[in-house]
């Protein structure tokens, strides 16, 4: 029940803004969200954003499984 | 396209046997995890990811299904309210098929009730002014992830003077559920994997209660696959320097991207507002003091139970099923007699069977072959 779907805001009217999830786009509630912008890519949850969310934070995740990864790679190697 | 939504980033072979071989490594002893999280028992059934621990790995699912843990006497409520002549009752898909003690919110819709099911809790909104001579009723179940939804809705409700949409408020919060289930005796559960989507709210500070006085480690982990196994990598770190005595359990963020350790403090104001916290009776646990919420005085007219004076008869617990000691991670769901016999999701006995996020539904749809 606790599924949340990362989208990007592409529009903001009031407390509604829209949203793509890569390629659909539907209308999300901001209210928990207050300083979300336009661009900003959040979760949403039963029609409302939940919380923004941090590309790079994202994107140091990423590397640190890549370096874990090359890590095993070299292991195997003689 | 940004990596946020793309999830092939987080679903990679390399790192992913990568992770899988340092968690062979660590997991010299027997071990036992327990993701709290119904969505995180889906997606570790889904990507198979219990086939590829080390024998010795245990991951147990916690009562993290919000409506596995709804109690029988909540669903008989939502039936009963759905029957009276001048409710519209709206709820979120997982609660139709749910046995009550002798139908089901999908039997009352067939039987000519007027159930809607939501996509999200603002729709009542509309409904409840569109329809100004019924009452609408909201199913209110879930946990921190939900629940902000809810308050902001109700919020709205009150601002709107809507007078014609109420609650019924089964919600339950997280951090409560996991101090009962780290300080029983018997337990033999050496970490959690904390719900992903909950801490988006709460914040990672909520676990460190647990974590200090139960010595417990706690990782906050994501929904993708490399995600859960990374997580499950730091907290087999975390377990092995607890049991060496070189460092006592904390609590550690694996889903960076969405959660910090203060949470969404918006959403934390909103339900400070709407809600206070309350006792809650969790289905086949028990009751586990400060685990829901009730509304706070200001909201209290939006209270369905004292709007509507429901009366319910007396419940008793479905004979044979073992949810509840499968929620405290004390069996797993083949340890059940019932189980993929008598308890099948198309005939379920016990509510782990009826949500697709219970641990019993989980196990039958992913894990038979493996386990
Ligand atoms: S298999 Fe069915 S009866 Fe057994 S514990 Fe699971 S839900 Fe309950």
């Amino acid at each position: 029940m606790c599924l949340a779907v990362p989208g990007r805001i592409i529009e903001i009217d009031g407390t509604t803004a829209r949203i793509d999830f890569g390629g659909v786009t539907r209308e999300a509630n901001l209210t928990l969200v207050p300083d979300a912008a336009v661009d900003d890519y959040v979760l949403i949850h039963a029609g409302f954003a939940i919380q923004r969310l941090d590309e790079q934070e994202a994107q140091e995740t990423l590397k640190l499984f890549r370096e874990l990864a090359q890590a095993l790679e070299d292991e195997k190697r003689p | 396209m940004s990596t946020l939504i793309e999830s092939a980033a987080f679903r990679s072979e390399p790192e992913a046997r990568a992770l899988v071989a340092r968690i062979h490594a660590l997991a010299t002893e027997p071990v036992s995890l327990m993701e709290v999280c119904g969505t995180h028992t889906v997606a570790i059934s889904r990507f198979g990811l219990r086939s590829l621990m080390p024998d010795g790995l245990k991951l147990l699912s916690g009562p993290g299904c919000p409506v596995c843990v709804t109690p029988l006497a909540e669903i008989d409520r939502s039936i009963a309210a759905a029957r009276m002549p001048d409710v519209i009752l709206t709820t979120f898909g997982d609660m139709m098929r749910v046995p009550g003690s002798e139908s089901s919110l999908e039997r009352e819709k067939a039987d000519g009730a007027d159930v809607r099911i939501l996509y999200g809790p603002l729709e009542a909104l509309e409904i409840a002014a569109a329809n100004p001579d019924r009452e609408i009723v909201f199913v209110g179940v879930g946990f921190e992830t939900t629940s902000p939804t809810i308050a902001a809705t109700v919020a709205e409700a009150k601002q709107r003077g809507t007078p014609n949409l109420s609650v019924l408020p089964f919600f339950k919060t997280v951090p409560a559920a996991l101090d009962l289930l780290a300080s029983i005796p018997t337990r033999a559960l050496d970490g959690f994997i904390c719900p992903g989507h909950v801490s988006t709210i709460i914040g990672s500070k909520a676990y460190e209660p647990v974590a200090r006085e139960r010595n417990m480690p706690c990782v906050v982990v994501g929904f993708e696959p490399l995600d859960i196994l990374a997580g499950i990598v730091m907290l087999l770190e975390q377990v092995e320097a607890v049991r060496r005595g070189t460092a006592r359990a904390s609590v550690e963020v694996q889903y960076r991207r969405a959660v910090t350790r203060e949470g969404n403090e918006a959403a934390q104001r909103l339900l400070a507002d709407v809600f206070e916290p309350c006792d809650a009776e969790w289905r086949e646990i028990g009751t586990i003091a400060g685990s829901g919420y009730e509304f706070s005085e200001r909201y209290r007219s939006f209270d369905a139970r004292e709007r509507l004076a429901i009366e319910i008869p007396e419940t008793a617990a479905v004979s044979g099923c073992i949810c509840g000691e499968i929620m405290l991670g004390l069996k797993l769901p083949t340890d059940c007699s019932l189980f993929a016999g008598r308890c099948t999701p198309r005939d379920p006995v016990g509510p782990c069977m009826v949500s697709t996020e219970g641990a019993c539904a989980a196990f039958y749809k992913y894990d038979r072959q493996v386990s």
